[in-house]
């Protein structure tokens, strides 16, 4: 017998168990409790708070948008008619510039390389001292860091904010808001401006922009840029980080029990009660539940529940806490840099310790050791010359009238140096062939051709070998290609026509 | 027949109309249906005032815009003229070698050949010019009309047999067909080419064509057989057939003396196309 499961019709009336809900029926109770399809966003207000992580917060955001708006605007000398930008991203010239070093689509893979360390780097330094990158790098901390700034400013610390946002609307109320909107979108914007000057020559860029000349995709990013900015920084937020980014989930497998995060250091801190001045500390915990930790939080969570997904290990409760003992004349760091097996051993009565040294930072160490030093030693080790032979199909050979075979290649020439350079070109595995380029009186043993600074350039070759060297259908021979210091070989066939007898 | 009535279910009237029993309920049109009609007759009114529309008796009405795809087309040529640009303007002054010694130039000349040998020559010549039996091979370094840079554009200029009254023309006799030599005569003549080309042949039947050979033969062909640009006679010595090399195939072209076609190009080309394209079959010939 078949039975049909209805979840979209409320449970039959007198029966005591609720029965389940549809999603649709959910969304529509969205004003019930338990009800609508999305947790609605609880507002945060994160209070101001003073401190050694602090400090280190605001160091970190001007030192971020510092090398972010600034790097555009460094000048680099190179020769000829390249680019004077230290740093360009160049699409339409099909090249990346980081000062000295210059990269073509085809090395792409140094780009691989950056990242992957880049996400070792990020591995080791989780693994160590838990999300750093989340609390003090990440540009969605930095910008939110900026933005709640400027909200500061306009509308006041967290009770000022609390009270200003339940109020009604008033003349004060309405300019704090139009204030604040009105500098988070020019942050935005200037978000977006800069983005778009590491695509092309910045100087030009900045003219350009503005009298309606510059590239419809500089537009189209900055203007990318501005709303994301401002709707991630200004209104998203937190919700950013626990809802759209996948580090929070991934972190779970990069922490262990030594790894250092945020922790509240439960063995110390309860049992937690309100405390009055003068009363004993005996038979309590140093927590005096004054709920500053939770206050400062941007993320709005209570550390003393552990560690959770959502906390960005930023350390402003460490300095809220640390803030509050002082005031209680209790030692600091009830809230610290401390790892799970710390707390573990002191409730157990051991002595606690931290362990940096473990088989998994020793592998993510090595493993970034060798991805980087694959790198380096790619990037030192690279050649200003690059060769791609291509054999003409039609015709795959030509009988000359003396039974001589002659051979058609195009060969291109990468010369990625940043001068102009003469190829000598030779094909060296076949005897006494000559070597011919349209434009040239006469065929020799080598073939110069000139490629231009930073270009490909391709070369036709006609080679011809005499009827005496040809002894197969199929003669395995090497281009030589040499050029300014650098040599590079590939290996090619050369037809003698024998399988094709005419 | 119209019976309009109500429908029962719908309690809509009817149009009255009805095919085997099935009827139509006179709906009213949706509202954003029926705007959208006015709304495409209002935007055809205005097309056929400014857009070309009505055909008439003589000719048609233009539009007050002026639009015409003919005029599109010419100021499309003009702009792909403009992109052609300094390069196309140089091909029409410079001499041969001298697009060979501009590598811009060169490059443009080049690309301009393989389009224009690629939609007209490769007929015959092949898409690779390696040509075919009785379709020389342009790629080689044999050439019946000469290989140099002149040579194969006044070659394209005028073609070979062609209507063009300076076309290149040259005739070899059909000696056995016209029964100007006896097939003995010519079967000995073919032994002699065969040695001609350095290959092994009969020596009794050589020895007994050299008069025949000296006599037919060698106006054209030269004593030694090596042939003559001038006249477009092939050299018999090398290795290069154009109606293949056995022994059956020689005979045959003695027999028949045949001929081949190449029209005359100099009234469908610019001149500078057929330098192009001159340059384009130097380029990658063996050369002479």
């Amino acid at each position: 017998m078949t039975v049909v499961i209805d979840r979209t019709k409320p449970p039959a009336p007198g029966s005591s168990e609720p029965g389940p809900v549809s999603a649709a029926a959910r969304a529509r109770a969205k004003d019930q409790v338990g009800g609508g399809l999305y947790k609605p966003r609880a507002p945060i207000y994160p209070k101001l708070v003073h401190g050694r992580w602090r400090a280190i917060k605001w160091a970190m955001l001007i030192a971020t948008l510092a090398i972010y708006y600034i790097t555009p605007w460094i000048r680099w000398h190179r020769p000829g008619g390249l680019p004077k930008q230290a740093v360009l991203v160049d699409f339409v010239g099909r090249r990346f510039y980081f000062f000295d070093i210059q990269l073509w689509p085809q090395e792409v893979y140094f780009i691989t390389g950056l990242l992957v360390i880049a996400a070792l780097g990020l591995f080791l330094t989780t693994a160590l001292f838990g999300r750093l990158w989340c609390g003090y790098a990440c540009p969605q901390t930095v910008w939110t860091d900026l933005f709640i700034y400027v909200e500061r400013m306009f509308e006041g610390d967290r009770n000022a904010r609390m009270k200003l946002d339940a109020s009604p609307w008033s003349f004060n109320k309405a300019w704090r808001k139009i204030g604040k909107h009105a500098v988070w979108l020019a942050i935005g914007f200037s978000t977006g401006g800069a983005w778009i000057f590491y695509f092309h020559d910045a100087p030009h860029l900045i003219h350009t922009f503005w009298i309606g000349q510059a590239p419809a995709t500089a537009y189209l990013f900055c203007g990318l840029l501005t709303a994301t900015t401002y709707v991630f920084a200004g209104t998203m937020r937190e919700q950013v980080c626990t809802y759209m980014c996948p580090w929070p989930r991934i972190q779970g497998a990069m922490l262990d029990s030594h790894s250092l995060q945020v922790t509240y250091l439960r063995d110390r801190g309860e049992p937690r009660s309100p405390h009055k001045k003068g009363a004993s500390w005996e038979g309590r915990g140093d927590c005096v539940d004054c709920n500053q930790c939770v206050v400062v939080c941007p993320m709005g969570i209570d550390i003393r529940d552990g560690a959770q997904l959502e906390c960005i290990n930023c350390g402003l409760c460490i300095d809220a806490c640390d803030e509050i003992m002082l005031k209680v004349e209790r030692p600091k760091g009830l809230i610290a840099y401390d790892t799970d097996a710390a707390v573990a051993d002191r409730e157990a009565g051991r002595k606690a310790g931290y362990q940096p040294i473990r088989p998994r930072t020793i592998f993510y160490a090595l493993a970034l050791c060798l991805v980087s030093g694959i790198m380096l030693w790619g990037l030192t080790h690279r050649t200003t010359i690059d060769l791609q032979i291509l054999r003409d199909r039609n015709p795959t050979f030509v009988t000359l009238h003396d039974g001589a075979i002659r051979n058609g290649y195009t060969l291109k020439i990468a010369n990625r140096s940043f001068a102009d350079a003469t190829a000598e070109i030779r094909l060296t595995g076949l005897a006494d062939v000559r070597l011919k380029t349209p434009g040239e009186p006469s065929d020799a043993a080598m073939l110069t051709a000139v490629i231009p600074a930073n270009e490909v350039r391709a070369v036709r070759v006609f080679v011809t070998a005499p009827a005496a060297a040809l002894s197969a259908p199929n003669l395995p021979a090497q281009f030589q290609v040499k050029m300014a210091g650098a040599a590079t070989s590939k290996p090619t066939i050369f037809l003698s026509g024998a399988a094709n007898p005419r | 027949m119209s019976n309009r009535e109500t429908d029962d279910v719908t309690g809509v009237e009817t149009t009255g109309h009805e095919w085997d029993g099935i009827r139509e309920l006179d709906n009213p049109l949706p509202r954003w249906w029926l705007w959208t009609f006015y709304g495409c007759i209002a935007v055809a009114v205005v097309y056929w005032v400014l857009m070309p529309a009505w055909p008439g008796l003589h000719g048609y009405t233009k539009g007050i815009l002026g639009a015409s795809d003919r005029r599109n087309v010419a100021v499309e040529l003009a702009a792909l003229e403009k992109v052609r640009g300094a390069e196309a303007q140089k091909l029409k002054t410079v001499s041969l070698a001298q697009i060979e010694k501009d590598p811009q130039l060169q490059a443009y000349a080049l690309a301009v050949g393989q389009s224009i040998f690629g939609d007209n020559c490769a007929t015959c010549h092949g898409v690779g010019g390696t040509g075919g039996k009785g379709y020389p091979n342009l790629r080689d370094d044999v050439w019946l009309w000469g290989g140099s840079l002149e040579d194969i554009q006044h070659t394209i200029q005028v073609g070979v047999r062609s209507d063009n009254p300076n076309t290149r023309f040259s005739q070899m006799p059909a000696f056995g067909r016209d029964q100007m030599l006896k097939p003995e005569q010519i079967d000995d003549l073919t032994e002699y080419v065969v040695a001609l080309s350095h290959r092994k042949a009969d020596p009794a039947a050589v020895a007994r064509a050299a008069p025949v050979f000296a006599e037919q033969c060698v106006a054209c062909h030269g004593p030694e057989g090596k042939g003559d640009q001038t006249k477009g006679a092939p050299n018999l010595t090398d290795r290069d057939w154009l109606y293949g090399s056995a022994r059956a195939d020689i005979r045959g072209q003695i027999w028949n003396g045949r001929g081949g076609v190449m029209p005359t190009w100099e009234r469908r080309f610019s001149p500078e196309t057929i330098k192009a394209l001159a340059v384009y079959v130097h380029a990658n010939a063996a050369g002479q």
